[in-house]
């Protein structure tokens, strides 16, 4: 600021009148000075903010222009993948989802239909695919599933796109579904691809969210049966992902050292889409 | 009150009476914004970032320059904010202090960062509901962190519509002084 401080008036040496004239012209000279110097501030602050201004404006544009990587600009899905990997090494493994009193459950609406154009097979088996190429894929019944240890949790759904809802599901682990049929596959840093029968609709998941103690292979909803609607006979329910990751009506199990396809991850949205 | 993006569960309103629907159409159609939740999410979590970077530098920035003397609210500032809100609605003819912020600058300015730091923590326990559950279970669970979030974001739009107001109410002096961090000031003693 200093150099903004007024030219001090002239010491009064002279008789009145002169005094006065001096006064005036040493105003009038410290206004321009004044003027003079705000403009240069004005031009050069105005300029760099127009610069910043436009350089904003230029960034938004490149990264809306570039090339699609999977439904978005490459640029964001590395920060989709970023996150994903910070959070992953980040955040304890094992954390559990909130879980609600009995009381709290509500009757879930059906959303999305992919995958469930036809009618439920009555012959249904569960594919299940191991990483070795050699061995056999296993077809598993509804009784083999139901044989593992029955759990019932009430958690809630949370929807990508806004809503959530509190539901009782009943099914077996995951991760004892893995220990029972599919031992030696579950590689830490694998995944696990999830499709319905009619390969319509299909998600990938890393292998630690999997095993989550949380993750069911589900078959009862409030103490029902599953609908059709919501994935009859067997379905996921994924707690510690979006709803998106809950495939409705498992056809096919596979593990995978390398990332599945992913239908919605495909169409724009976050592979890992977890919590 | 029912959110936004691909599905419209936030309103304000009594009952079955909508006063207002988040969104309206024209909102859609206006920015383009129909079936494009990924495109969005995707923006989201990359520029999240860049507002905590951004929002802690101004902080730290306003604590070692000195500058918080000038925006957090001192015991006179309550007073003086209600003395320019009414001048400025003219109730009052009292003209508010003419100081670098008076008191209903330092109360919006403040607020908004405290707001900012709401939508930190509103954001991350939204995003990371399980690895943050007790911070969503201290914000009163998932769906009320999420309305806490929408409403914070409400908040910024009408900051946003005062701010504008206000700024080319006060005219091209303040305006320049903004910009430039200088602004004339008549020295009455000189005259």
């Amino acid at each position: 600021m200093s150099d903004m401080e007024p030219v001090p008036p002239q010491a009064p040496e002279e008789p009145a009148a002169v005094d006065e004239a001096a006064a005036a012209k040493a105003a009038a000279d410290n206004d321009a000075a004044v003027d003079r110097e705000m403009a240069r501030k004005t031009r050069r602050s105005f300029l760099v903010g127009g610069i910043a201004a436009l350089a904003g404006t230029g960034a938004w544009a490149w990264l809306r222009s570039r090339r699609l990587d999977d439904g978005v600009p490459w640029p964001l899905r590395i920060g989709l993948r970023v996150n994903e990997q910070f959070w992953r090494d980040w955040t304890g493994r094992y954390r559990l989802a909130r879980t609600f009193a009995p009381s709290d459950v509500e009757s879930p609406r059906p959303n999305g239909s992919a995958g469930l154009d036809d009618d439920v097979d009555p012959d249904w088996k569960l594919a299940v695919d191991g990483i070795a190429d050699a061995e056999e894929p296993l077809s598993l019944t509804l009784a083999e599933i139901k044989a593992l240890p029955k759990i019932e949790i009430i958690t809630e759904l949370k929807c990508i796109e806004g809503w959530s809802t509190v539901v009782k599901w009943g099914g077996a682990r995951f991760q004892d579904f893995v220990a029972k049929y599919a031992p030696g596959q579950a590689n830490p840093n694998g995944y696990v691809a999830l499709e319905t029968p009619d390969r319509g609709y299909y998600v990938g998941l890393d292998m630690a969210s999997a095993l989550h103690p949380q993750t069911l292979l589900c078959y009862e909803m409030n103490d029902q049966p599953l609908t059709d609607e919501h994935g009859a006979p067997l379905r996921l329910v994924i707690p510690v992902k979006y709803g998106i990751k809950n495939l409705k009506r498992i056809g096919r199990i596979a593990f995978s050292n390398s990332r599945p396809p992913d239908y919605w991850a495909e169409r724009g949205y976050d592979y890992y889409a977890g919590f | 009150m029912l959110i936004y993006w691909a599905n419209d569960v936030y309103r304000v309103g009594w009952g079955s009476f909508t006063l207002f629907h988040f969104f309206p159409d024209w909102v859609y159609k206006t920015f383009h914004f129909g079936f494009r939740l990924a495109e969005g999410m995707a923006w989201h979590f990359a520029f999240a970032w860049l507002f905590a970077i951004n929002g802690v530098a101004y902080v730290a920035y306003t604590i070692v320059s000195g500058e918080w003397r000038y925006l957090v609210p001192n015991r006179n500032s309550l007073r003086e904010a209600i003395q320019v809100t009414l001048y400025d609605l003219h109730l009052s003819k009292t003209h508010p202090p003419r100081r670098k912020f008076n008191g209903a600058q330092q109360f919006a300015y403040t607020s908004i960062i405290l707001m900012g730091a709401g939508s930190l923590v509103t954001g991350l326990a939204i995003w990371k509901s399980v690895q943050f559950g007790w911070l969503a279970a201290l914000l009163g669970g998932y769906r009320a962190a999420r309305v806490e979030h929408f409403l914070l974001t409400v908040g910024y739009v009408l900051f946003f519509l005062v701010h504008i107001a206000q700024v080319i109410r006060a005219g091209w002096n303040n305006f320049r002084s903004m910009v430039t961090g200088y602004e004339v000031v008549v020295d009455e003693a000189a005259q």
